[in-house]
């Protein structure tokens, strides 16, 4: 049994449901990239996943207890999430910002201590903000500020971290400075990570382990060296291609078909 | 070719560690500090200032030596009760505003927001025109029970389990209105008590009297003591609903607790004095260009600074038109105003 894991879970907002039935389980000490078309239901995953989101039937499991019953503090200290998107308060400086990930570990009895100070002084040296501390969040560039909230999220010292798109709204430098900073938190820290990206060749080339999904299913899961291929991409992603060894990494590569070639199939998913 | 390589990865994974942020907390504490050293000034000048100047000399005789001399009494039964209530409304109102902005992230938030006012207000009105209440006395309970009564429909319309920041600012806005065109009704067809009302809806320190403040202070102080607890959990609040969540803040309760004080520090301070609008709105962006976006610091700053704000408008308001005097209300909109205003020139203040 792996620490945290989806049983038969029914996902929707309202009376709109999104994924029915649905069990996954995240290997432990894994990089997990879960990827799928649009409204495929990966972020409405994740947010279950992450006790954001408290599913109809089913349960999520994390450490063989319900998450939904868990406390939330609990929660917090076992597993962190970065949600696609945070408000940073005006005026707030970096070091301030990322202390705000001990919220978990502080009680009114037991606020601020050395040993918080230690940790948020390491979050912010493990993601390359150290020098950042007294700069105002927002004058930081997209890269910067991403790295000031993923650090928030490791001050929260959680071994389970799950990032909803992180590398979305960012240039392509910083999308490859924000996957290089997760593996490295992934093989250095032996944290294990789950993240929902859109980029199927960042999924490739940085996954341990790979989740497609389509319609609400799960579609095929397992090393990206087995589930990249150009069939799976047909099926789920609607998008004839060819896959290829990534010439850097030798991880699968996606290459999407040219345009007359494409216009030969019909548009969507294959049966 | 490539001048512009990203700088954060040029920097080093040693921890460095946080002096400034530590010497900022020092330095906040220290502001603090001063800050109640201003507050004990105007309390002083509260007591010794208005239409008879008492030294100082006198006012210590008449708080703690009391034999019955004429400026005893001034001091004792007018100026002392007249300055305790300064303090407690001006602290409530200066939390229940800060609180407010943090819990709708909405910074032109004001404790009248959820419409706690406008139900204090309505239920005021309806006991003097309906009810036949004349003292300040009985005003106070209606005060907080329509105070009560229209944050519990607010949070309700605003959604309850599922309100979010924007659901519940619009049920106060709209709750507001409606009450506030009821209050202007009965006004207009009941003169008598649009005359008793007038002052009251000013916003006045005058009538204060010893037993006001008996009435209304525990409400204060409970509002007082539970805003300062829920410093934290509104600090994650701040950061949005998946983030406080994501950091284990318990959303709902939160909100209950911020509504509950709220409606105790507003209802506190709109039964004793009527409705004075601005501090709540002006003081929690002031107190915020000072200390930053932690409510830990926001909530005791301003619990301070706000009646500083209407102890010195009070004052003034006693000097600049001696014997007579002006509403404490009024002059802390014609003061407040275009000091607020250059405030928000000078420094980015818009968003929170």
């Amino acid at each position: 049994m792996q620490r945290l894991a989806a049983e038969t879970v029914t996902l929707g907002y309202d009376q709109r449901v999104i994924a029915r039935d649905l069990s996954v389980e995240i290997p432990d000490n894994s990089f997990t990239v879960i990827v799928g078309p649009n409204a495929c239901g990966k972020s409405t995953l994740l947010r279950a996943l992450s006790r954001m989101l408290k599913p109809s039937q089913g349960r999520v499991l994390l450490d063989g207890a319900a998450i939904h019953s868990m406390p939330a503090k609990k929660v917090a200290r076992t597993l962190g999430l970065l949600p696609q998107s945070s408000i940073a308060p005006d005026g707030i400086t970096v070091a301030d910002l990322v202390a705000r990930g001990r919220y978990p570990h502080q009680a009114l009895l037991r606020q601020w201590s050395p040993e918080d100070e230690r940790i948020v002084e390491e979050s912010m040296a493990s993601t390359g903000i150290g020098e950042l501390a007294d700069r105002y969040v927002d004058e930081l560039s997209g890269g910067q500020r991403q790295r000031v909230w993923i650090a928030m999220a490791l001050a929260q010292q959680t071994p389970l971290l799950l990032l909803d798109e992180p590398t979305t709204f960012l240039d392509i430098q910083y999308q490859i400075d924000v996957l290089d900073l997760c593996a490295d938190l992934h093989e250095t820290q032996g944290r294990t990570l789950v993240a929902v990206l859109h980029d199927l060749n960042h999924a490739a080339r940085y996954a341990t382990h790979l989740i497609a999904m389509r319609e609400g299913e799960i579609y095929a899961e397992g090393p990206p060296a087995e589930v990249v291929t150009a069939e799976l991409v047909e099926r789920v992603f609607g998008l004839r291609c060819q896959v290829i060894d990534d010439p850097e990494t030798g991880t699968p590569l996606v290459v999407p078909a040219a345009r007359r070639a494409r216009h030969t199939v019909p548009v969507g998913p294959a049966e | 070719m490539l001048v512009d390589s990203p700088p954060e990865s040029e920097q080093s994974a040693e921890p460095v560690p946080l002096t400034v942020t530590r010497k900022r907390r020092t330095l906040r504490a220290a502001g603090l500090l001063v800050s109640v050293g201003v507050l004990l000034l105007v309390c002083a000048a509260g007591l010794a200032v208005g239409a008879k100047s008492i030294p100082l000399g006198d006012v210590w005789h008449g708080l703690f030596h009391n034999s019955g001399t004429g400026n005893d009494v001034i001091v004792l039964d007018v100026r002392l009760p007249r300055t305790l209530l300064g303090l407690l409304v001006g602290a409530a109102l200066g939390l229940a505003g800060a609180v407010m902005q943090a819990l709708t992230r909405n910074p032109l938030a004001e404790p009248g927001l959820l419409g706690v006012n406008a139900g204090a207000a309505a239920a005021v009105v309806s006991a003097i025109s309906f009810f036949g209440v004349t003292s300040i006395g009985g005003y106070v309970w209606f005060a907080f029970a329509g105070a009560a009564v229209v944050s519990v429909l607010v949070y309700a319309l605003g959604g309850s389990r599922s309100a979010t920041p924007v659901r519940l600012a619009l049920a106060g806005t709209a709750a507001t209105a409606a009450l506030f065109g009821y209050v202007n009704a009965v006004q207009l067809l009941d003169s008598a008590a649009l005359d008793r009302l007038r002052f009251w809806t000013v916003g006045s320190l005058a009538s204060a009297d010893m037993s006001t403040v008996g009435k209304v202070w525990p409400f204060i102080a409970v509002g007082i003591v539970l805003a300062l607890l829920i410093a934290r959990p509104l600090n994650a609040l701040e950061m949005g609903d998946d983030t406080a969540r994501s950091l284990g803040a318990n959303l709902t309760r939160t909100r209950v607790l911020a509504m509950l004080c709220v409606t105790l520090l507003c209802g506190g301070a709109t039964a004793a004095c009527g409705p004075i609008v601005f501090v709540g709105l002006m003081v929690p962006h002031l107190v915020r260009a000072i200390t930053g976006p932690d409510m830990r610091w926001i909530l005791p700053y301003a619990a301070v600074l706000s009646p500083v704000l209407l102890l010195g408008a009070d004052v003034l308001g006693r000097v600049v038109a001696r014997p007579a005097e002006v509403q404490v209300g009024i002059v802390t909109a014609l003061v407040g105003g275009p000091v607020f205003i250059q405030l928000v020139r000078r420094k980015r203040m818009a968003q929170l």
